[in-house]
């Protein structure tokens, strides 16, 4: 099917995101500004404005049938008195939060349907990845080193990692936080006493990129700078598959129902003036996650692919592109049917 | 005799005089310096009066002296046969000392004095040597016998695969090439060349060119076969049968003290040159020669024209023209001059051998069965216009240098020579300009070499032509013309516009027609398979289009045979079709194999860096395999001698094509389902793994989730299918009720 472009933002795309029905789609850029979009058909249905600079990443919830006590509280013990007067309609399958880390040195907390700020968090830094937890009750967020000096001590649980700076993180377990740092490593933390748990040194040899997890967060998938994509498990940490590119990987993602990953990259943004199109290699690329064998390309962006989602019902996938666009795939019915390796039954 | 003694020692006389001291004697001699190294033994002398000596005397002392060895006529020495009054016919030639006697030796032995007489030169102190040789013959131990590989190994190969060789970064690597289970490397080296790699052309070895010469490596485990000793070598060309090379370096020969010496080395004599001559068997130098860089009319030097030397078909002569003034052919092994004469052609500025095509080939062979006389070869050369003489293209015969054809042709700027590679036709692209010199267009003139007195057609075309090229063993040939003003002023960046054409030749006309041409193109190189009819044009060196076209030239040639040969001749140019268009990014080099089934492209790192590697396709333009390796450099496919079937063997062969291509495909299918068998086994193991350990993987989360004992989530649900509850509704819709009355 014709991709649909979603054009509502002026500079570079940071972070997409689907909700759990897969029908809205949020995306945020260094234009400061979230947008919220039906999939289906590409139409905005609006904007979160507020932040002061770069949204460098956004969250939604997963709520399925919250029951009516329950509250998000956020790194576990941040209440926002705010959310406690203003619970919604529960029972309902339907995305009430979002949250969003910005380089104005604040996390907010939006509600998915008003579009209103719910609460703010201000930091030293810039707020550079947040991710809710697999229940919803709380938040973990990356905020930007700086040399020496600790965030804030709002947050009681709150922790330093040790060695290389963090990048991207998620919750991996109520109690375990999985993060990627910037020399390749891939760590758990006691999202508790801040401990590391485990870690892999070598899990990348440059930047990770991208995390993103498995559907029952067993496992995930990373990206990196060392044009490379990796499988691991997300209770050893060992890496079970490896995607081997030729260019740097932006961001991963693993398609639910299917066997497949995709990736996403491209030749860095300094370095695209210098050479032609067909060498940067600005395509999201399908792998398939257990054969480790490219399946398909799909081109499109004419820049670095900075991040990808996928519809967590698996019927399309979204790009989001250093070129500010953001290009919805529906996945055509021939995706669904064809089986390129046979009968081959693969659990999910 | 106690008085003697001293320290108890006592010395007996007589006891010295029994001991036989001769064999240490003998080992501790001095050696004298008998003096006579510096003296030489000339046979060959013609005998002579004596009134004649001193005349014969400084005849040969100019002899000796031109070859570099000077004597005087007083440190000669003739010996006489006093009865008959004559000379012996030897002389004894003294020299300064024992260097120079054996620089003489070595320039002078087996020097022709006249038609009768050549010297032979040896040491004096040899011949007393060889006089006192033992006699009797003692039977020398045989060596042992060493089998050595055999050079055509490759072609022996069970699955009938092709060879090619890559040269990437340090690494030379040699390749089987066939069905993709059957593609391997067969061999590896790093650093194995220092410039680059080159196959003989019959595939029998592989060269590679170092700093200190050539080196020539064969046979399947590739052990060295032959060097040849020519510092900074740098361009070297095969004889057609592999029995000579031809190297050239820039920097001219210098033999610097304590060379090694012998045939297969360089001499005094060969210093300041450039090209050199040798024998591939032996490894012997046969000649060398300067290198000539003919000078534009403008005085700036052009490029050398490489190969410099032309070989003809059978290896019997190597010819080399001097621009301007003669073209010199030299005959084969001993490299003299034929005829001891050069054909002096004024203003003559190329010339090209006549190919032997398979015909006379076979016809020479019955011909040296028969004892009859060999054809002659042929050769074809051209000469431009000077003051009121006409530009000339001219064939002759040779050895008897008999003109076979000339003509004159006016407005000449420039000519290309093309053979037809059986030697059937002579294709002379002639670049003309108008009276004014403003434009330039292109003439060809094609002289049907195997008709009685060489008819010739002339083709004329209102653009340049930039390409020409035969079908190999065809009567076809395809051009690239231009009117792209862009041409001659070549500026990076910019591909010019052109157009392909193909001609074939009207049988029992004569004449060449257009088949079809094929307008705004980008294609600037042709490449026939050289089995014919399939033909690949290609952009080559381009930095924005790289396109291939893959043609063939009788597709429905099937067809045509069915419906007799009277029905094509109303469809001309009809059979021509094209197959596929592929593209490889940034390609410089297009090949096909020996056997025309496969073409390989490659982009050099010599030429750029951009996404270099190789391509392989088949000659519908599928791709079957590439590679983007960076450092990449050459790619060779290595050539195959000729076919050792007979023509009835051949025509046997196609006659029952069937029954082969039978064969094959079975083989086909067996390799098809083998890989894949292989290939969805692996796959079954890795889903199998993979589901095993999500099973694990889902087991224990569900146990930490009870566990953790907060909320037990039932398993996770597939999504409700939404009760569906079909009712059908039969909804009777009064439309329009009317009352009549039915009459009676």
């Amino acid at each position: 099917m014709r991709p649909i472009l979603l054009q509502g933002h002026e500079r570079s795309l940071t972070q997409i995101k689907f909700n759990r029905e897969g029908d809205l789609l949020f995306s945020c850029s260094k234009d400061h500004v979230i947008n919220v979009w039906f999939s289906h058909n590409g139409e905005r249905l609006g904007t979160y404005d507020g932040h002061n600079g770069t949204v460098w990443t956004i969250d939604v919830d997963f709520i399925t049938h919250p029951p009516l006590s329950c509250i998000p509280a956020v790194s576990h013990t941040i209440r926002s008195p705010n959310v406690i007067t203003n619970p919604l309609d529960s029972g309902s399958a339907e995305s009430r939060f979002l949250v969003s880390g910005s380089a104005d040195n604040t996390m907010r907390l939006w509600s998915v349907q008003t579009g209103k700020c719910l609460y703010r968090w201000e930091f030293p830094t810039a707020v550079k990845r947040v991710a809710f937890s697999e229940d919803d009750q709380q938040v973990v967020c990356v905020t930007e080193q700086r040399d020496g000096t600790n965030q804030s001590k709002e947050p009681e649980s709150f922790f330093n990692p040790t060695g290389s700076k963090a990048v991207v993180c998620a919750f991996a377990t109520p109690n375990l936080i999985l993060t990627g740092h910037e020399s390749g490593k891939v760590a758990l933390f006691d999202a508790k006493t801040g401990d590391e748990v485990l870690n892999n040194e070598r899990a990348h040899m440059d930047v990770v990129t991208d995390l993103q997890l498995s559907p029952d967060r067993t496992y995930f998938i990373t990206s990196s700078k060392d044009k490379t994509a990796r499988l691991h498990d997300t209770k050893t940490l060992q890496v079970l598959k490896t995607y081997q590119t030729e260019t740097p990987l932006n961001s991963a993602a693993i398609a639910p129902g299917k066997p497949y990953v995709l990736l996403g990259g491209g030749q860095d943004a300094m370095s695209v003036t210098t050479t032609s199109l067909r060498q940067g290699k600005f395509e999201t690329r399908f792998w398939h996650k257990i054969f480790e064998e490219e399946v398909g390309r799909v081109k499109g962006h004419f820049g670095p692919v900075n991040t990808i989602a996928v519809s967590p019902k698996g019927d399309c996938y979204a790009s989001g592109g250093e070129d500010g666009f953001v290009r919805v795939h529906h996945f055509d019915e021939s995706y669904f049917r064809a089986k390129p390796y046979g009968d081959l039954e693969v659990e999910e | 005799m106690a008085t003697d003694s001293v320290n108890g020692a006592v010395y007996d006389d007589d006891i010295d005089a029994e001991i036989d001291y001769s064999d240490i004697e003998a080992k501790y001699k001095v050696q004298y310096d008998e003096g006579l190294d510096n003296i030489l033994v000339v046979d060959g002398i013609p005998v002579i009066d004596k009134s004649k000596l001193d005349k014969l005397l400084t005849r040969v002392a100019k002899d000796f002296g031109k070859k570099g060895a000077p004597v005087k006529p007083e440190d000669m020495f003739m010996p006489w046969d006093d009865a008959k009054g004559k000379s012996k016919g030897y002389m004894f030639v003294e020299f300064k000392n024992a260097d120079d006697a054996a620089y003489a030796m070595a320039a002078m032995n087996g020097h022709p004095f006249d038609a009768k007489h050549t010297f032979y030169l040896n040491h004096f102190t040899d011949v007393e040597k060889f006089v006192n040789l033992d006699e009797t013959w003692a039977e020398p131990e045989p060596e042992p016998y060493k089998p050595k590989e055999h050079l055509r190994a490759w072609l022996g190969d069970p699955q009938g695969r092709d060879q090619y060789v890559t040269y990437r970064g340090e690494e030379v690597e040699i390749h089987w090439h066939g069905k993709p289970s059957q593609c391997e490397v067969a061999h590896k080296r790093t650093g194995w060349t220092d410039l680059y790699v080159s196959w003989s052309p019959l595939g029998t070895y592989l060269a590679t060119l170092h700093r200190q010469g050539v080196r020539l490596w064969g046979g399947s485990s590739w052990e060295a076969q032959q060097r040849f000793a020519h510092p900074l070598v740098k361009l070297i060309d095969f004889s057609p049968n592999e029995n000579y090379m031809i190297t050239w370096s820039h920097d001219p020969i210098v033999v610097p003290e304590g060379m090694p010496q012998g045939p297969q080395y360089f001499s005094a004599e060969d210093e300041g040159n450039n090209i050199a001559v040798w024998d591939i068997k032996t490894g012997n130098l046969l000649r060398t020669f300067p290198s000539v860089l003919p000078e534009s009319e403008d005085g700036t030097k052009r490029q050398m024209q490489w190969p410099a030397l032309k070989w003809s078909t059978d290896d019997q002569f190597v010819g080399r023209v001097t621009p301007g003034q003669q073209i010199s052919v030299y005959e084969l092994p001993s490299m003299r001059l034929h005829d001891k004469k050069s054909l002096k052609i004024e203003g003559v500025v190329d010339f090209e051998w006549c190919p032997l095509g398979d015909k006379d080939r076979e016809e020479a062979e019955k011909a040296v069965a028969a004892g009859k006389k060999v054809k002659e070869n042929m050769l074809a050369y051209w000469t431009p216009e000077v003051a009121n003489q006409p530009a000339r293209v001219t064939v002759i015969n040779f050895p008897s240098r008999t003109i076979l054809r000339q003509k004159n042709l006016f407005n000449v700027s420039e000519c290309k020579l093309y053979w037809q590679n059986q030697g059937d036709f002579l294709c002379v692209k002639v670049d003309r300009h108008t009276k004014t010199k403003k434009s330039v267009f292109c003439n060809l003139e094609i002289f049907r070499v195997r008709e009685k007195d060489f008819p010739i057609e002339v083709v004329e075309l209102k653009d340049s032509v930039t390409d020409f090229s035969w079908e190999p063993k065809g009567e076809r040939f395809a051009i690239i013309s231009t009117s792209d003003p862009n041409l001659g002023n070549p500026a990076a960046g910019i591909t010019l516009k052109t157009d392909v054409s193909f001609y074939q030749l009207v049988r029992g006309k004569g004449d060449f027609k257009l088949l079809r041409t094929l307008p705004n193109r980008t294609s600037n190189t042709i490449r026939w398979s050289p089995r014919g009819r399939h033909v690949v044009l290609a952009t080559v060196g381009s930095s924005s289009k790289s396109e291939l076209e893959f043609w063939d030239l009788d597709f429905n040639q099937d067809e045509v045979r069915r419906e007799g040969p009277n029905q094509s001749k109303e469809e001309w140019g009809v059979g021509i079709q094209h197959l596929g268009t592929a593209d490889h990014y940034a390609v410089t080099d297009a090949e096909w194999d020996p056997s025309g089934r496969y073409l390989a492209t490659s982009a050099s790192a010599w030429r750029h860096t951009l996404e270099n590697g190789y391509a392989v396709w088949d000659f519908r333009g599928q791709e079957l395999e590439k590679h983007i390796l960076d450092r990449f450099k050459q790619f060779l496919w290595r050539p195959r001698p000729r076919t050792l079937l007979t023509k009835e063997q051949q025509r046997k062969i196609r006659r029952n094509l069937k029954e082969y291509s039978r064969q094959f495909e079975e083989e086909d299918a067996a390799e098809e389902s083998n890989i894949s068998a292989e290939l969805i086994a692996q796959r079954q193991r890795l889903v199998d793994e993979w589901n095993a350990w999500r099973r694990r993987c889902k087991d224990e989360l569900e146990e930490e989730r009870k566990k953790r004992g907060k909320k037990v989530e039932p398993k996770p649900k597939e999504p409700e299918e939404e009760e569906k509850e079909e009712i059908e509704v039969w909804i009777d819709e009064v439309i329009e009720q009317t009352e009549e009355v039915v009459e009676d």
